[in-house]
């Protein structure tokens, strides 16, 4: 792997008593996209706005681009292109206007700008939108001319903050097909945060996930999955059996903890050290009952995104320490 | 700026295939500029714009009417030309009192929503990570407002100036043109106040409204207000009776004078009287004995200055005051909502 250009070392910030980002460990290498993934109030926003200088760290540093953003914000805003969650644009302007503005900040010369300007919008598919208001700008094409303006300055970083939020899904999946291109063609390192797991492991090279402040799982999707296996598991089973015969079945199997019934869906939940999958349906079949479905849990990202999310503080910490 | 090129030749050190990037300019100005041409094209300009411009048009016919009225004895009679402005008939105010009464709504009115505005539009987080520092947003934003004020309140001194002498046929001397030019310098100083609170409150208050509205009560309660207020709690503080002496009428006035002294508008008021009626002597009460046998003659422009120094510089420093607690409170606040 070749130097990172982000960096964060044991980086924290807190509120009061409230610590929004604890101990974050993270480094993102050029040409990779790493997915900063977490629900909604976890400290993602916190963490993207410590890199880029715009909140000061209680602990830890950062580094961006070899830089420490909260001593040279401004040469670390030089080079970061920022997508701000739910960005917003001056309505009374056109597209184009809007990504001017940001050009002169960023000291390029009008005529350099404007045919960035072109190529960008061309890119993002909003040649067409360029010279009408942006309040006439549908979500999608905002996101876009989002994404346009946070490459206006050329970056070799890009922090996209929700990059697909509130787009429909294939408005979603061509963005993310756009930034997994930055990445790729660019050599961009891209750091994104989401909240919508499913939609953005596809181009992530490496996730984190971000819980309450703190990165309790990092790794590739395949790291991931392995550390996942070796992991205590829970199977889902459904049967239309009387309720007692199946649960005396189900525990029956050697190496299952625990059985327990799901209010809600109906599906039996069984915990246990090992795969017991093919075990479970042979008992099954021996006591005479049938099985409608059977899947093992956590074995895909999502359920255990799912589960720390709905995770205890304690068990999230037990999750962390595996 | 040595230390800011350092940093950039380290930056571009660390990653060899950093593109090269072009010198940036002072952010302030970039924001100034964007936000010039914002207000330009604004309605609320162009509304203050012929509201001013009514002003002027309504009170100087008005005030060049009365003067002629009174020709005869008019005629050799020192700052005729200043009159212009100051003279009030029965109908029409004079146009200082007018322009008194509205400067704090041109305050307002470009200051109100300069940083609320921008979090209302979800902008903020996109404007503070460019490679600016983030006084340069309230920073150019404050330069921005003045600059469209000045320019207002320029044309519309300078539209008065020139219907009058249409009207009047007296060219202004050399001293009168010099008294505009410092009141025009104080009134920006006024502008400058208010619209300095106007964006603090743009600062403080998460809405524009809001902040429109505790602005415009800030100022109803400075400008009409204060001088009420300043009478009842003199009068309370030193009541006087009908058998008073001469120094409790005197202490009951001169307290008065001191709490009015607190608003700003009081401040421009006495500033404005001195420099626009040179005949002005003193500030404040004064007994028949000092007037006795007192020759009516004009003050120089510099014994002027020198007569409302005080209310000058109070007016700078109110106007710092509030800039810096802005500028603070913008500082420290977080970026995201």
């Amino acid at each position: 792997m070749t130097e990172p250009v982000i960096r964060a070392r044991a980086l924290t910030k807190r509120y009061g008593a409230l610590t929004a980002v604890d101990h974050l460990e993270l480094e993102v290498a050029p040409g990779e996209v790493f997915g900063l993934l977490g629900p909604n109030g976890a400290g993602k926003t916190t963490t993207i706005l410590m890199l880029l200088g715009l909140t000061q760290p209680s602990a830890g540093t950062a580094e961006v681009v070899g830089l420490d953003p909260a001593r040279q914000p401004l040469a670390v805003k030089r080079r970061v292109g920022y997508l701000p969650d739910n960005v917003g644009f001056y309505d009374g302007l056109t597209g184009r206007e809007n990504l001017r503005y940001t050009a002169r900040l960023n000291g390029l010369k009008t005529g350099e700008a404007d045919e960035r300007i072109t190529r960008l919008l061309e890119r993002v598919g909003l040649a067409e939108a360029d010279e009408q208001r942006v309040e006439t700008y549908s979500r999608g094409m905002r996101q876009r001319l989002g994404i346009a303006d946070a490459l206006i300055k050329q970056p070799d970083v890009a922090i996209l903050d929700e990059p697909t939020a509130g787009i429909d899904p294939e408005g979603a999946a061509e963005v993310l097909a756009f930034i997994r291109g930055l990445a790729q063609e660019d050599g961009l390192a891209v750091l994104l945060s989401s909240h919508l797991l499913y939609q953005v492991q596809s181009v992530c090279d490496r996730v984190g996930i971000f819980v309450r402040g703190r990165m309790i799982a990092q790794g590739s999707l395949a790291e991931l999955a392995r550390e996942l296996a070796s992991e205590r598991q829970t199977t889902e089973v459904e049967s239309d059996g009387e309720a007692h015969a199946v649960e005396r079945a189900l525990r029956s199997v050697s190496g299952v903890d625990e059985v327990r019934r799901d209010d809600r869906s109906g599906l039996w939940l069984v915990t246990s050290e090992a795969d017991v999958r093919a075990a479970l349906v042979e008992a099954m079949a021996a006591a005479g009952l049938r099985v409608l479905h059977l899947r093992r849990q956590a074995q895909e990202l999502d359920d255990l995104y799912r589960r720390y999310f709905h995770a205890s503080p304690a068990e999230a910490r037990n999750g962390a320490a595996v | 700026m040595a230390q800011l090129s350092d940093t950039a030749s380290k930056a571009d050190a660390s990653s060899a295939g950093s593109v090269e990037r072009p010198p940036l300019r002072p952010g302030w100005t970039v924001v100034a500029r964007k936000e010039l041409a914002d207000h330009l094209l604004s309605v609320r300009f162009g509304v203050l714009l012929i509201l001013l411009a009514l002003v002027a048009a309504g009170t100087v016919f008005a005030a060049s009417d009365a003067i002629r009225g009174v020709a005869e004895q008019a005629a050799g009679v020192p700052g005729v030309f200043l009159r212009l402005f100051t003279v009030a008939t029965d109908s029409v105010p004079s146009f200082i009192s007018l322009v008194a009464l509205l400067i704090p709504l041109l305050g307002i009115a470009f200051g109100f929503d300069a940083v609320n505005g921008e979090r209302a539009q979800r902008t903020l987080p996109r404007l503070v990570s460019q490679p600016i520092h983030r006084d340069d947003v309230i920073n150019g934003k404050f330069a921005a407002g003045l600059t469209v004020i000045m320019l207002v309140l320029a044309s519309v001194t300078l539209l008065v100036a020139g219907l009058g002498l249409l009207r009047l046929g007296i060219r202004p001397a050399a001293d009168e043109v010099a008294r505009l030019l410092v009141w025009l310098l104080v009134s920006v100083i006024y502008v400058s106040f208010w619209l300095a609170f106007s964006t603090l409150c743009s600062v403080a208050l998460r809405r524009a409204a809001t902040s429109a509205l505790v602005a415009i009560g800030a100022w109803l309660v400075l400008s009409l207000f204060a001088p009420l207020l300043a009478g009842i709690i003199a009068d309370g503080i030193r009541p006087v009776s009908d058998q008073a002496t001469v120094e409790r009428v005197l202490s009951n006035a001169r307290l008065e004078n001191a709490l009015a002294r607190i608003s700003p508008s009081t401040l421009y008021d006495e500033a404005t009287r001195a420099f626009l009626n040179p005949e002005t002597r003193t500030l404040g009460a004064v007994l028949p004995q000092q007037t006795d046998r007192a020759v009516p003659s004009t003050l120089s422009l510099e014994q002027s200055v020198l007569l409302v120094w005080p209310q000058t510089v109070g007016l700078i420093a109110l106007t710092v005051v509030c800039f810096a607690l802005a500028y603070i409170s913008f500082m420290r606040q977080e970026i995201r909502a």
